[in-house]
């Protein structure tokens, strides 16, 4: 039996693509990824229209596709998370369906459910042999987690591998095997290693940043939760992963080791792993070369599909081993809203990602923002785009105050307990305002642009066309 | 009882110095709206809003209206808000203090001044905007002539409550290399400590001018604290904690102030004159130093004499 398929052209013919279907792709090549336009360029050449485009992110680099929106080409987009050129074009209503926002954990959850029908699924593999078994960490592409990949590998009816590292039957490790793989195509390059994984993700030195982490980091030591076996995930920039900075401060000066650090990877969780701070890394993404190198070596550095990372429908998930997750926000709303798919100005701007499942999942969610970026309030009357709803998030980090959900009384407990101020977060909305005064409300049209589905298939929000 | 007298008055002097507000003074350059709006929550005990260095020639009034705004507007907590204004030799230093004087700023710090005049020009000028006003000035030493004239300085207003070294600019006056090991400001360091002691004011350290450099850091605040300054100056936010935690007491200091206290207490009930505590003497000198460190961690020290 032969796979292999000399280009993306016959591919796309061998498996059928046709007016109307749904290609899906994963985000593991970031903002490198060649993959995704190529595709859709020779599938835009074959004259094929109406084609729903499955993505589990879509970035900067993707820009060009914007043409085959306007082309008819594509026609919908399903996705957890947008920025760049695509997103502008989908908040200005060009796009001819509404776009469907999920989770990184609603996303398998609707494939292998099926309520989400991928009839080709394009996998860019940074190696792969003759049959299609592939990893992500060898190779002048490596990415290192496969993690996205997973479900659209064991459910689309034709998976095709796109790969630019060949290498002799059979490879290894595998992360997706041949049994569920109908093509391979050789490629000179599937991505620019630049933009795929950065150098090293380094701690942030803005003032306020840290301010907050360091916020963060008491706050986390006052729930109690700072404690031997301790399992945590921060962001990879900002406050967030400036808060893992000073957790790991504390945890050394306590002797505190802990069971196991999860998310999009970065050289800092790996440096903890190898201090023995973690256990291990329940990785679906890698953000740097560091992440990349330690999960090809390091068995206690683990690839996970998004499935166990996060699908609520699965029999377990790992979301829910989670003791914290700090998250980021572009805005937070009085009742504890978050979003973080629309700018200020209601243009799209990102998405979910695994923001509401890890909120959903952790013993302690907390999302940190500066209460004011520029001349904006970040605390608001009511969030644009409701992306992880106030339910699951137990404490807003400002700069300028702590305020914790009042359905978390214990956490109000210990934390005054802990010499730890608590504010109303009305109090935070009205000190923000108090500083920049109150912002005009933005102006929305009536069209909706995109929906916001949240984990559990339950669409929770919609986003508007900004005037 | 004659003792007790004394120790009262001493205690009353001291209050000026004891209230420690100033362990960390971080500069902001006054100029920057996203910087002074964050400036109270960087974890400076006193912040310095620079018109001086910071500001271009051509931005002097726009940077002094915005600092008239933001210290109007932004309230702070547990904070002091000072403002370093332009030296006495440009056309600028005067407006600052005409347009600021108002503004709720707690202090100014005035660069390069090198003779008691300067300050008493100063100290004349703020008495005239703001008649009776409870602002106070910090100076700031940074040549050769000014430490020499430090105690002069010192002792020419009231409205001094600290003195400032600026050991970049002193460096280059007398010729020599600034390293980070600092002997070439050993003198000068030493000189002015000993002129505030003996003015009973607080004694600030030139800020540590690499900013990556934390351990250089930690070992200058270490240097700085042991030669008897109470705070140091600091250019960057990610400073202020360290100088901030350099200067706290250790908390063997603070339990050692607190048992001087205790034993010294009994002794004024008992009428006792010589006391003693873990086999050594406790005389005045000692009780004093306890009272500094309780207040500099902000312990109320209700040690009195009737």
């Amino acid at each position: 039996m032969n796979k292999q398929i000399p280009s993306i052209k016959e591919a796309i013919l061998k498996a059928g693509i046709k007016d109307g279907m749904t290609i899906s792709f994963h985000h593991h090549l970031r903002n490198g990824d060649y993959v995704l336009n190529n595709v859709v360029d020779e599938i835009s050449k074959l004259g094929i229209k109406d084609i729903k485009l499955a993505a589990s992110a879509i970035f900067p680099v993707h820009g060009q596709i914007v043409d085959r929106i306007m082309d008819g080409t594509i026609s919908g987009i399903d996705t957890n998370y947008m920025s760049g050129p695509v997103a502008e074009a989908v908040s200005s209503g060009l796009l001819k369906e509404v776009a469907v926002f999920r989770t990184h954990g609603g996303r398998p959850r609707a494939i292998l459910e099926r309520s989400l029908i991928i009839d080709v699924a394009f996998i860019a593999a940074p190696s792969s042999d003759c049959m299609g078994n592939i990893n992500g960490v060898r190779g002048k592409s490596a990415c290192g987690s496969l993690g996205y990949a997973f479900p659209d590998a064991t459910m689309a009816k034709k998976v095709v591998i796109v790969t630019d590292n060949m290498v002799e039957y059979p490879n290894y490790p595998i992360s997706i095997d041949e049994t569920n793989v109908d093509y391979v195509v050789a490629v000179d390059s599937i991505g620019d290693p630049s933009g795929i994984v950065s150098g090293t993700t380094s701690v942030t030195r803005d003032p306020v940043a840290h301010v907050i982490a360091r916020k963060t980091a008491d706050v986390i030591e006052a729930s109690g939760l700072l404690k031997e076996g301790i399992s945590f995930q921060t962001g990879a920039g900002g406050a967030s992963l400036a808060t893992a900075y000073y957790l790991r401060e504390k945890m050394r000066s306590k002797g505190i080791k802990g069971s196991f650090g999860m998310g999009g990877i970065t050289g800092f969780y790996v440096e903890m792993l190898e201090e023995g701070l973690l256990e291990n890394l329940i990785d679906v993404q890698c953000f740097d070369l560091e992440a990349v190198e330690s999960i090809r070596n390091n068995p206690k550095h683990l690839e996970v599909s998004s499935s166990f990372y996060a699908n609520p429908s699965a029999k377990s998930c790992a979301v829910n081993k989670l003791d914290v997750v700090v998250l980021g926000a572009t805005e937070v709303d009085v009742n504890f809203n978050v979003n973080v798919l629309t700018d200020s100005n209601g243009n799209i701007m990102g998405g979910s990602g695994g923001h509401s499942d890890t909120a959903a999942g952790a013993k302690l969610t907390i999302v940190v923002a500066n209460l004011l970026r520029s001349r904006l309030p970040i605390v608001v009357e009511e969030v644009i785009a409701k992306v992880t709803p106030g339910e699951t998030v137990d404490v807003v980090v400002t700069d300028k105050g702590v305020a914790v959900n009042p359905k978390r009384q214990d956490l109000i407990d210990l934390f005054n307990k802990a010499g730890i101020k608590v504010v109303d977060i009305k109090e935070l909305k009205n000190l923000a305002e108090s500083i920049s005064g109150k912002p005009r409300k933005i102006k929305l049209t009536e069209q909706i642009v995109a929906k916001v589905e949240y984990r559990d298939g339950e669409i929770i929000d919609y986003v508007y066309k900004p005037e | 009882m004659q003792l007790k007298q004394e120790w009262k008055q001493q205690l009353v002097d001291t209050e000026r110095t004891c209230n420690y507000m100033r362990k960390t003074m971080l500069f902001v350059p006054g100029n920057n709206p996203a910087m002074v709006q964050n400036a109270g929550i960087l974890g400076a005990s006193t912040i310095i809003f620079d018109l001086e260095d910071a500001v271009a020639q051509d931005e002097k009034d726009a940077a002094r209206n915005l600092l008239k705004n933001a210290l109007e507007t932004i309230e702070v907590v547990n904070c002091q808000r000072t403002v370093r204004i332009n030296s006495l030799d440009t056309p600028y230093w005067e407006n600052d203090i005409l347009d600021l004087a108002s503004s709720g700023v707690d202090g100014f710090v005035v660069p390069k001044i090198e003779k008691a005049a300067d300050i008493e020009r100063v100290d004349e000028l703020l008495e005239k905007v703001l008649p009776g006003n409870e602002i106070y000035l910090i100076p700031l030493i940074e040549s050769a002539l000014g430490v020499e004239n430090v105690f002069e300085i010192l002792k020419a207003s009231k409205k001094i409550v600290a003195v400032f070294f600026g050991g970049e600019d002193y460096t280059a006056n007398i010729g020599s290399l600034r390293t980070k090991e600092g002997k070439e400001i050993f003198y000068a360091r030493n000189k002015i400590v000993n002129a505030a002691a003996a003015c009973n004011v607080e004694a600030i350290d030139t800020p540590f001018t690499d900013v990556n450099d934390l351990k250089g850091l930690e070992q200058d605040v270490i240097t700085a604290k042991s030669l008897g300054f109470s705070g140091k100056s600091a250019i960057s936010p990610n400073h202020c904690s360290i100088i901030q935690n350099g200067f706290y007491p250790t908390d063997k200091e603070i339990s050692y102030a607190k048992d001087v206290i205790e034993v010294a207490e009994k002794a004024s009930v008992e009428g006792k004159g010589v006391i003693s505590l873990y086999g050594k003497m406790i005389d005045k000198p000692i009780v004093l130093r306890a009272i500094k460190v309780l207040k500099s961690v902000g312990m109320e020290c209700d040690f009195t004499y009737e």
